[in-house]
């Protein structure tokens, strides 16, 4: 049973309609006792990243999410993914759940290239993950954001390539996350999601 | 590097697809969501719909559509027609859709944009503008080219992007149906003035339209409605002819 976890932000219904085509037991829910039970956890998120930790933290989650990471494994998706880290440069500077090293600033490309990064990019592999069998070099996935993790390579399993490296991938223990949106990012997403849901 | 975009638009009326679809294998013809999942197999890199329901009690079903189309098309998908609210708004993108496009409601209301892009972000609005040339420059036209509005089109996209545009979905009325490529000069200019995405609709007819407008326009994306539906080209035929042209785009087989 995977428990996508609803603290109100996110795209939580194009998450369950990918777990739902792969076939994958889930349920939305917004209380500590099913992510407790739950074989593993997808923290989804869109918007800003002091209003969704102050919601996590007002859902009383934050601590509980911290406990199970250790525990089984945790895919954090765009906002999701970005929470994952240490803090945030969004709006000032808001601490994240601290599960990965590193923080999260406002992208610099080069090109003058426009932000928010929208649309599909090429996954380039950096260090080895088990969500990315069956994914190519190269393969493309849907992204949407303007602020970017900024982490030791060893902790990023692919990175994409927008007038500056970005991490696409990232991974430490049991936890993962996307910057991408696996659930819009067709058959490469759903293979990733897959991945994830088989580890 | 971002891919270049193709974008499949279906044209929906109470639910079901009006141009006459001959897609093989599919069994109900005229299934906007079979549509969508056939686009999604050739490699579309978003789906978009555009509603032309007339009744307001028709307009239920295209929620519908989109609720089934996002429970088996994992690509993003753009809804438009007859949105003139934030509610609208909300209702769609709840139902599965993740950007919503506004054309004629935005020109007669432009704070729309502004509201839907503070309370749903940017990512999400997709301001669609039919432009047609006169004089020397392009007027904004709405109901199918019949009413000018009297608005220069590139002032106009300057504005949604001002606004909170997230994208432009600029449709060229000079060539729309005519097949003989899409408007370079309009799309340039369009191009030129904003610095959000757009999207390229209207004309075209033959691959090399497709290579065309990636090469001598900034586009992020091209849009295109009876040339897939009649299955004249389809997606995957026109990203091969793009990959030989060493434009970036996203290859699913």
């Amino acid at each position: 049973m995977i428990t996508i976890i609803d603290y109100g932000a996110g795209n939580l219904f194009s998450v369950q309609n990918a777990l739902n085509y792969l076939g994958v037991e889930n349920r939305i829910s917004s209380r500590a006792e099913d992510i407790i039970s739950a074989d593993k956890l997808i923290l989804p998120g869109v918007g800003a990243f002091p209003d969704a930790m102050k919601m996590l933290d007002e859902a009383g989650l934050t601590d509980v999410i911290k406990e199970q990471a250790k525990l089984k494994p945790l895919m954090g998706i765009c906002l999701g993914m970005q929470m994952l880290f240490d803090k945030s440069y969004e709006f000032g500077e808001t601490a994240g759940l601290g599960l990965i090293p590193g923080t999260v600033e406002l992208m610099h490309p080069e090109d003058d290239l426009v932000i928010p990064h929208i649309g599909w990019n090429a996954l380039e592999k950096n260090e080895p993950c088990a969500l990315l069998d069956g994914v190519n070099e190269g393969d493309y996935v849907y992204f949407v954001h303007s602020f970017a993790a900024v982490t030791d390579s060893k902790n990023v399993a692919a990175y994409c390539d927008y007038g500056m490296k970005v991490p696409a991938l990232v991974t430490s223990g049991k936890v993962y996350g996307c910057q991408f949106h696996p659930e819009k990012s067709g058959k490469t997403g759903l293979t990733i999601l897959k991945n994830f849901c088989e580890i | 590097m971002l891919a270049k975009r193709i974008i499949p638009c279906l044209d929906v009326r109470d639910g079901k697809v009006v141009k006459g679809i001959n897609f093989v294998g599919i069994k109900e013809v005229g299934d906007p969501v079979e549509c969508a999942e056939e686009y999604n197999a050739q490699g579309a890199d978003e789906i978009c719909f555009l509603d032309i329901t007339a009744t307001h009690e028709g307009r239920g079903t295209m929620v519908d559509v989109v609720r089934r189309t996002a429970q088996r098309v994992f690509v993003p998908l753009t809804v438009g027609g007859g949105i003139s609210s934030v509610d609208d708004f909300r209702e769609l993108l709840r139902s599965g859709a993740d950007k919503v496009s506004v054309n004629s409601a935005a020109v007669r209301n432009p704070q729309l944009i502004k509201d839907a892009a503070e309370i749903f972000g940017s990512q999400c609005v997709v301001v669609a503008i039919d432009a047609k040339k006169k004089g020397d420059s392009w007027t904004v036209v709405v109901n199918g080219g019949r009413i000018d509005m009297n608005i220069d089109a590139i002032e106009w996209a300057k504005k949604a992007e001002e606004l909170g545009a997230g994208e432009i979905l600029l449709t060229s009325m000079d060539t729309d149906g005519m097949k003989t490529g899409f408007d370079i000069e309009l799309l340039n200019a369009v191009c030129d003035a904003v610095k959000i995405p757009v999207i390229a609709s209207g004309g075209c007819g033959t691959l090399q339209h497709f290579s065309e407008v990636f090469q001598k326009t900034k586009a992020s994306a091209a849009l295109a409605a009876s040339l897939f539906h009649y299955k004249e080209l389809t997606v995957s035929q026109v990203k091969e002819h793009l990959e030989e042209n060493n434009i970036p785009v996203r290859r699913v087989d």
